[in-house]
């Protein structure tokens, strides 16, 4: 149909002009993606994937089951899908293409279904189609039952051969789909977004489609990239990064939307690829063989990376000690679980203030909300003179008035004065 | 063929059902807080797992964290972490190690409002990958409360939340309230609300931290002045 008379019937049509290179990628992506349900995957050009699945109906649950995940992943990414099956691939795609959605086991049962299929499955040119239409030969069915030395001395042995193969009489052998090392998928905006959070859709099919390559890979990823096309400035490149490897598609599209919401856009946003270049084996699990209480334990690395994602990467650390006798330096922030040696000191307080804060004196008295009362003390402690940060106080666990018990101490040098360091709680 | 009758006790013997006269023997698991005077007025005999339990202290520095101490140590042997959101101020290293904390187990997050904090700690409850979480919220309201304790329940973490004691007067979801105060020294400890008959008198605690409490029976509780004449008891640290 012509552009003109099609908008003639829908004027509200729009119009895409057809990418090969771009469909080629797409095939590609779905074959890395259904990878994850059987080594056998082969590619038929320009929209078919082919999976041999009958070594996987085990493993995944029989045909029903496994017919729904697939459907719900190609969903999730986004495509609309026929499945079909039969014995012989060719089968299987020729039911496929022409949209019947059925399932033959049986090779017995292969040939009436096939009778039925129009002559355009052999997808041979429109002249050989024109005069099989001339003979009155529209179906297999009808072009089967030609005799056959006629029908190749008028057409060649092409059209017999591919019905042959699809009724496994001929050898039909397939390359299967090499997974590549590295995985790259990007999408096409429909429309330029401008809004981040609008982008988690889009990003949603991406990571379903890393995931199913992951699995059939059996590996994780601890870093990926996401990459948002402008028109005019360069990419805005999100790297995220993991604490320890996963392929689980929910634990991404949350760490995506918390690296969304807090995204301020430079520009609209027209493509959005997707990149991760390492991937690491990654240990399945065993199951426990009793049966677990309770809510399963989650994975603690899972919600550092929630955390870091929306709080910041030093929002979440933990805390050493070290040997010093100066306070400020014996606690200090470190990478979460590091474990230094340290010192035997006197009493400590559980809270150390960042910054010492200068106490009133009153009558030779330290003050804080009133009169504090040392309870035990001095404890001096001078030290750091090499490194020109040294310290020379007397330290005192004091009482306050409403019975809190803080950490003081006494500067020795300079103005003296009297300061809060610590709080005992 | 008649059913047989139910005894009305057997009616009543579940976990989630408690006498108003008695203490509820909550079939949910606990963690002993390792001071048995108040073990022993707690449901389950401790702190409970997988439930929201409010510490409000009269004002810091009381001993609000010497409370958790023994608790805090135990899960942190036992190799569970320990997420502390939205603390007042940097927990000391060395304070912790000498309360037998694994230190290593410890993990501080940081958030920039209070929102976020409550955010973190709902995040932290409900991935159930914690051995305790503990929360500085500020000025949550009962409908936020409401969610941190859908997130911990069926968890395996006890869930901390300090707050003001202002808090006090507030109707809270949480299953067990704590005020504490100080009395003689000593901690005070009010259990505002629980699984159980209320409890109306406070439970004292030894006075803390213990070395404190040795001295103060020699110093006698003298005045500064005295104490920086007294520099022949200086501890001399040199490095």
């Amino acid at each position: 149909m012509a552009v003109a008379a099609a908008l003639a019937l829908a004027p509200r049509l729009r119009i895409a002009p057809r990418d090969p290179a771009t469909e080629t990628e797409a095939l590609l992506g779905v074959a890395g993606w259904a990878a994850q349900f059987t080594p056998g995957v082969a590619l038929e050009f320009p929209d078919g994937v082919l999976l041999e699945v009958s070594g996987s109906l085990k493993l995944f649950g029989g045909l029903e089951s496994l017919l729904e995940r697939l459907r719900q992943g190609l969903a999730e990414m986004g495509w609309s899908s026929v499945l079909a099956g039969a014995p012989t691939p060719r089968a299987a795609f020729w039911l496929a293409w022409v949209g019947k959605q059925e399932f033959i086991g049986e090779s017995a049962e292969l040939e009436p279904v096939l009778a039925a299929l129009p002559l355009e499955v052999l997808r041979c040119n429109d002249e050989t189609l024109a005069a099989f239409a001339a003979i009155g030969v529209r179906t297999l069915g009808e072009l089967r039952a030609l005799p056959r030395e006629g029908l190749a001395r008028r057409f060649g042995q092409g059209p017999l051969a591919e019905l042959d193969r699809a009724l496994g009489r001929l050898p039909d052998p397939r390359n299967f789909f090499v997974l590549p090392t590295r995985f790259r998928a990007a999408i096409e905006l429909p429309a330029e977004v401008t809004q981040a959070e609008a982008l988690l859709f889009a990003a949603k099919r991406l990571i379903v489609q890393l995931a199913g390559f992951l699995a059939a890979r059996s590996g994780g990823v601890q870093r990926f990239v996401l990459s948002l096309g402008h028109r005019d400035k360069a990419a805005t490149e999100i790297a995220i990064g993991l604490v320890a490897p996963s392929r689980d598609t929910e634990h991404f599209t949350l760490l995506v939307r918390e690296r969304f919401a807090s995204l301020e856009l430079a520009e609209p946003v027209r493509e959005l690829a997707l990149k991760a270049d390492d991937v690491v084996p990654l240990p399945g699990r065993n199951l426990g063989l009793a049966l677990e209480q309770g809510k399963p334990p989650g994975q603690w690395e899972h919600l550092v990376e929630r955390l870091r994602a929306r709080l910041g990467t030093e929002a979440v650390c933990g805390i050493a000690s070290r040997a010093e006798h100066r306070p400020e330096r014996a606690g200090v922030i470190a990478d979460a679980g590091q474990k230094r040696l340290q010192l035997d000191f006197g009493e400590r307080p559980f809270w150390l203030l960042e910054f010492p804060r200068p106490l009133a004196e009153i009558g030779a008295v330290p003050s804080l909300e009133g009169p504090l009362e040392l309870l035990v003390g001095p404890e001096r402690i001078e030290s750091g003179w090499w490194d020109g940060d040294d310290v020379a106080r007397d330290y005192f666990v004091a009482r306050m008035q409403n019975e809190a018990l803080v950490w003081i101490y006494r500067e020795r040098r300079g103005e003296g004065g009297w300061y809060l360091h610590g709080v005992f709680a | 063929m008649a059913s047989m009758p139910i005894p009305f006790a057997a009616l009543l013997d579940r976990p989630d059902i408690w006498r108003g006269d008695s203490l509820s023997q909550a079939g949910a698991p606990t963690l002993p807080c390792g001071f048995p005077g108040l073990d022993a007025e707690l449901p389950g005999g401790g702190w409970p797992v997988g439930a929201l339990t409010e510490i409000l202290p009269a004002h810091e520095g009381i001993g609000e964290l010497r409370l958790l101490g023994p608790a805090l140590a135990g899960l942190s042997k036992r190799g569970l972490r320990l997420v502390w959101i939205a603390p007042p101020h940097l927990p000391y290293a060395p304070a912790l190690a000498a309360a037998e904390i694994d230190i290593a187990k410890l993990v501080v997050v940081r958030a920039a409002s209070p929102k976020e904090t409550l955010w973190a700690t709902e995040q932290a409850l409900a991935s159930n990958a914690c051995g305790a979480v503990l929360a500085w919220p500020q000025g949550a309201k009962y409908a936020e409360l409401r969610r941190l304790q859908i997130a911990a329940e069926g968890g395996r973490a006890p869930a901390f939340l300090f707050r003001v004691q202002e808090a006090a007067s507030e109707s809270s979801p949480a299953p067990l309230r704590i005020a504490l105060g100080t009395s003689d020294g000593g901690l005070a400890v009010r259990v505002l609300k629980r699984r159980g008959a209320p409890l109306t008198r406070s439970i004292l605690l030894p006075p803390m931290p213990p070395a404190v409490r040795s001295k103060t029976l020699h110093v006698d509780r003298h005045p500064a002045a005295s104490a920086t004449a007294r520099d022949f008891s200086t501890r001399l640290v040199h490095a």
